[in-house]
């Protein structure tokens, strides 16, 4: 799976860092959510799934290939 | 991957907007093939609600900014615009306002809630809002302009940022509560919402119900106390919570407590193959040994679908021991928070001022954490989130099965 970010529509609400805080981070050098790992692991599908579904601004997509 | 019930072939999910859509959702993105109806009484297709306090009241957000993104072969039926008014549990008929009769195989209740009125105030005034829809909240934002004096009644959640969005928008702004501001969410640190929305010019009467409404010529010219005073008005918002819509399902032997009452896997207690999610849903959540919790948190509704939607797919599943949080943006600052802080009875802040821009609170219960609130440093809340659900997941495995 591969995550996708849109970092024009993050404000940086880190619902995603709750969910997956080894793919996703948020430092106070950016305004935006970075992606520690663009291609998680298969095992990590729950956690990245339940990060995509919290995003309160919709900035996350999961792709399947 | 469980396995799917062979005999789910036409799936009806009563309620359109964040549950019912995700609940929809889910249903497709696990592999459910069959025939999949949404009714909802809005004539617009699922859209977000949050910004209607914020972004949206304020002119900043338009409305195609607000429709929520849908995967696109959901390969659904939209019934838009129409009402369920009643279940048949046993014959498995959801019944709609036209008089349409829908059979259902599995059903999924997610008709949310609406806002409560007060007694003793005109059903219609020029001026006098509630909030809760998109046509609530393009009426009120069309009102929000020059030199409107603002009275919210209420200050929870939509009442304390309707006021922080009123303020930006350079208007000046009452807030009449009975309760302290944000108590629900905030519990003993109530104070500092208070304090907040008062640094920014915000006029809050806490301990003061609303009797009445003065109105001239149809419209709101003032709010009456219950103190015996009177707030000058022009533009008057009542935000004092939501009623759970249930009233379609009396009659049908659905229990209704605090809402629609589920057992612990979300499943409805006298009706099978019936689900519910968001803000109608109570269940008894494993961390409150049994007593029923019902959330209107944007991030339940969403999460609380997707575990009630492979419920009813596969017949089965775990008790629902979800870790909510919730998020509040004012005057510039963020609030998060995590866990059941509603249900402490005291907190420590670890860090920072709560009335400032960044702080950290723990809530606890019988000494036991229940919940965390931050504001400016959610990366806080990752060891709490962590231990919180360690401890709803073995409440959760103490659990007597629901079956």
């Amino acid at each position: 799976m591969r995550i996708g970010l849109d970092t024009d529509l993050c404000q940086a609400y880190g619902n995603c860092l709750l969910a997956a805080p080894d793919v996703f981070e948020l430092t106070d050098a950016t305004p935006v959510a970075t992606l520690l790992q663009e291609r998680p692991d298969e095992s990590r599908r729950a956690a990245v799934e339940e990060a995509v579904q919290s995003c309160p601004v919709q900035a996350l997509t999961l792709l399947d290939q | 991957m469980t396995a799917e019930r062979p005999d789910l072939r036409r799936v009806v999910v009563v309620g359109a907007s964040l549950a019912g859509l995700r609940a929809a959702e889910t249903l497709r993105r696990k592999g459910f093939t069959g025939e999949l109806i949404l009714v909802g009484d809005e004539r617009h297709p699922p859209y977000d609600r949050p910004p209607l306090s914020k972004g949206f009241a304020a002119g900043a957000v338009s409305v195609e900014a607000l429709r929520l993104r849908q995967v696109a072969d959901l390969d659904a039926t939209w019934r838009l615009g129409e009402r369920a008014v009643s279940l048949d549990p046993q014959a498995r008929v959801v019944g709609l306002n036209d008089g349409t009769h829908l059979p259902y195989d599995g059903l999924v209740i997610a008709t949310g809630a609406r806002p409560r009125r007060l007694p003793g105030l005109p059903d219609q005034a020029r001026g006098l809002h509630l909030l809760r829809t998109l046509d609530d909240a393009v009426r009120l934002r069309t009102e929000l302009v020059g030199e409107a004096r603002v009275v919210i009644v209420g200050g929870g959640f939509i009442g304390a940022e309707l006021a922080s969005t009123a303020r930006e928008l350079g208007l000046s702004v009452t807030i009449v509560t009975p309760l302290p501001m944000m108590v629900t969410a905030l519990g003993p640190l109530a104070e500092a919402a208070a304090e907040r929305a008062r640094r920014h010019g915000v006029e809050v009467v806490e301990g003061a119900g609303v009797t009445g409404m003065v109105v001239d010529d149809g419209c709101v010219r003032a709010v009456e106390l219950s103190d015996g005073s009177t707030v000058a008005a022009d533009v008057a918002v009542v935000a004092v919570g939501v009623i759970p819509n249930t009233d379609w399902l009396i009659g049908s032997g659905v229990r209704i407590e605090s809402g629609v009452v589920c057992d612990a896997t979300l499943a409805v207690c006298e009706a099978p193959d019936v689900v519910a999610a968001g803000d109608v849903a109570c269940w008894p959540h494993p961390a409150l040994r049994g007593e029923l919790l019902r959330l209107e948190h944007w991030t339940n509704a969403t999460e609380q679908a997707a575990a009630a939607a492979e419920r009813l797919r596969t017949g089965s599943g775990p008790a629902f021991a979800t870790v909510p949080s919730f998020w509040s943006d004012q005057y510039g600052i963020r609030l998060q928070g995590i866990g059941l802080p509603g249900r402490a009875d005291s907190v420590d802040v670890v860090d920072g001022d709560p009335a400032g821009d960044r702080f950290v609170a723990e809530y606890r219960r019988d000494g036991e954490l229940v919940g965390a609130i931050t504001a400016g440093s959610v990366k806080a809340l990752l060891p709490y989130r962590r231990e919180l659900m360690r401890r709803f997941a073995s409440a959760a495995g103490e659990m007597v099965p629901a079956q």
